[in-house]
């Protein structure tokens, strides 16, 4: 009778082993997957420091001033406009004009130097983005920038990953919205009947043919 | 001794089939997502003030933005303001000129246009009403005039409302001086007679 090589334990030693690697790998994938997902990576509900800190609650909620006032050109340009110093101090001429919040903003009005704000919706330089057709089209503001009247600072509500803005491309029924409530912060689409959206959908002539997936859509 | 030299073969070649897959890799590069040009409002350092958008040159005159002789573009007809629309009148102008009125006037001179929007009751603002005689009477040029160049203590809104779209204001300006001023007896018999009027 020959002697025993390996203890009457290396089966389980084996199989712990093999499930501790299984284990690990995953736990390493699902831990870098939790990571690119997560704020730290995205940004989403972080907002940045500002020259000013800016409340869209209270000028949009509860001053109720239309997006358009300072956002311009978002009917008419890919760039929603950023609003300039001439139209902060078209208001902040007459009302705040001595709050020392607002420091920053007289200077720029008084030495022509622009404030220098921070970017926080920053989509990759290979995806091309146009707001007026978006608006054009009934795609609400909050569809992508969430309930921004009701942020005291600005933050991203949306990571911008692909698949999110493919899955509106796929199913525009789902975000569709009434032209004349794009701007309306406190409408929800999904209190439209599907019908009525899919009508919408025709009715703007939005592209269901598959054309709003093609690669060239988004980058050309 | 010397070493026979070794012959490429194929199964060396094999070896390093992977080579060409770094110059595909080399593209993955996180270069694309902040390419060597500038974006609207981005910051240069080029430019001594800062500025990737660059401000026209002084006395820049875009094409198509500029006709004395045009009432469109000037609110004026041989240098007085000019008395009547330059453009056609139609339900959808008045509904375009009440979102553009909305938008940009009513924060101070209130939806209906009596100088109570939210900025005046905020602030320390007397807004004058629209309602008031003089402005009931003066020439719709007046309003585009204002809207160009400002008035007292208001700005101009010429660059965040284009020629076009300030008729349009102007004409639902007028629709709601209108709509405080309305007469009775404009009005049919029959609706006359659901309001409860002789």
């Amino acid at each position: 009778m020959s002697a025993q090589i390996f203890p009457r334990n290396a089966n389980a030693i084996v199989w712990v082993s093999i499930l501790g690697l299984v284990l690990l790998v995953g736990g390493i994938v699902a831990a870098l997957v939790g990571l690119y997902l997560s704020p730290w990576f995205t940004d989403v509900g972080v907002p940045k420091a500002q020259p000013v800190p800016f409340s869209h609650k209270h000028h949009v909620d509860q001053l109720m001033i239309d997006c358009r006032y300072c956002h311009a050109t978002v009917e008419r340009a890919a760039h929603a406009g950023f609003p300039s110093t001439d139209t902060c101090m078209s208001c902040h001429s007459q009302v705040w004009t001595n709050s020392p919040l607002l420091q920053p903003v007289r200077d720029s009005y008084r030495t022509g130097d622009p404030v220098v704000w921070r970017r926080i919706y920053d989509l990759p330089d290979f995806v091309y983005f146009n707001h007026s057709v978006h608006v054009a089209k009934g795609i609400g503001c909050a569809s992508c920038h969430g309930r921004i009247d009701q942020q005291q600072l600005t933050a991203k509500a949306q990571p911008l990953f692909m698949g999110w803005c493919l899955g509106c491309h796929r199913n525009p029924e789902d975000n569709v919205r009434p032209r004349d409530e794009v701007f309306n912060m406190r409408f929800d689409p999904l209190t439209l009947p599907l019908e009525e959206r899919v009508k919408l959908v025709e009715s703007y002539q939005i592209p269901t043919d598959g054309r709003l997936t093609n690669c060239y859509t988004c980058h050309r | 001794m010397v070493q026979p030299a070794r012959k490429l073969n194929g199964s060396r070649l094999v070896r390093f089939a992977w080579l060409p897959l770094c110059l595909v890799l080399a593209a993955c590069h996180v270069d694309m997502y902040d390419q060597p040009r500038y974006q609207p409002n981005q910051v240069s350092t080029f430019f001594r003030d800062g500025r990737a958008m660059r401000p026209p040159v002084e006395n820049t005159v875009a094409i198509g933005s500029f006709d004395p002789d045009s009432a469109l573009l000037t609110g004026k007809v041989n240098g007085e303001l000019a008395s009547e629309l330059p453009v056609e009148l139609t339900a959808e102008l008045l509904e375009h000129g009440r979102t553009r009125y909305d938008a940009y006037c009513a924060p101070c001179h209130g939806i209906a246009g009596d100088g109570n929007g939210v900025i005046a009751y905020r602030g320390p603002l007397q807004v004058p009403s629209l309602h008031q005689d003089r402005l009931r009477t003066v020439a719709i040029g007046y309003f585009f005039e204002v809207i160009t160049n400002g008035v007292n203590r208001m700005y101009s809104y010429a660059n965040r409302i284009p020629p076009e779209d300030r008729w349009a204001v102007a004409a639902y300006v007028r629709a709601l001086q209108l709509s405080q001023y309305a007469d009775v007896n404009d009005l049919s018999a029959e609706e006359r007679q659901q309001l409860g009027v002789k």
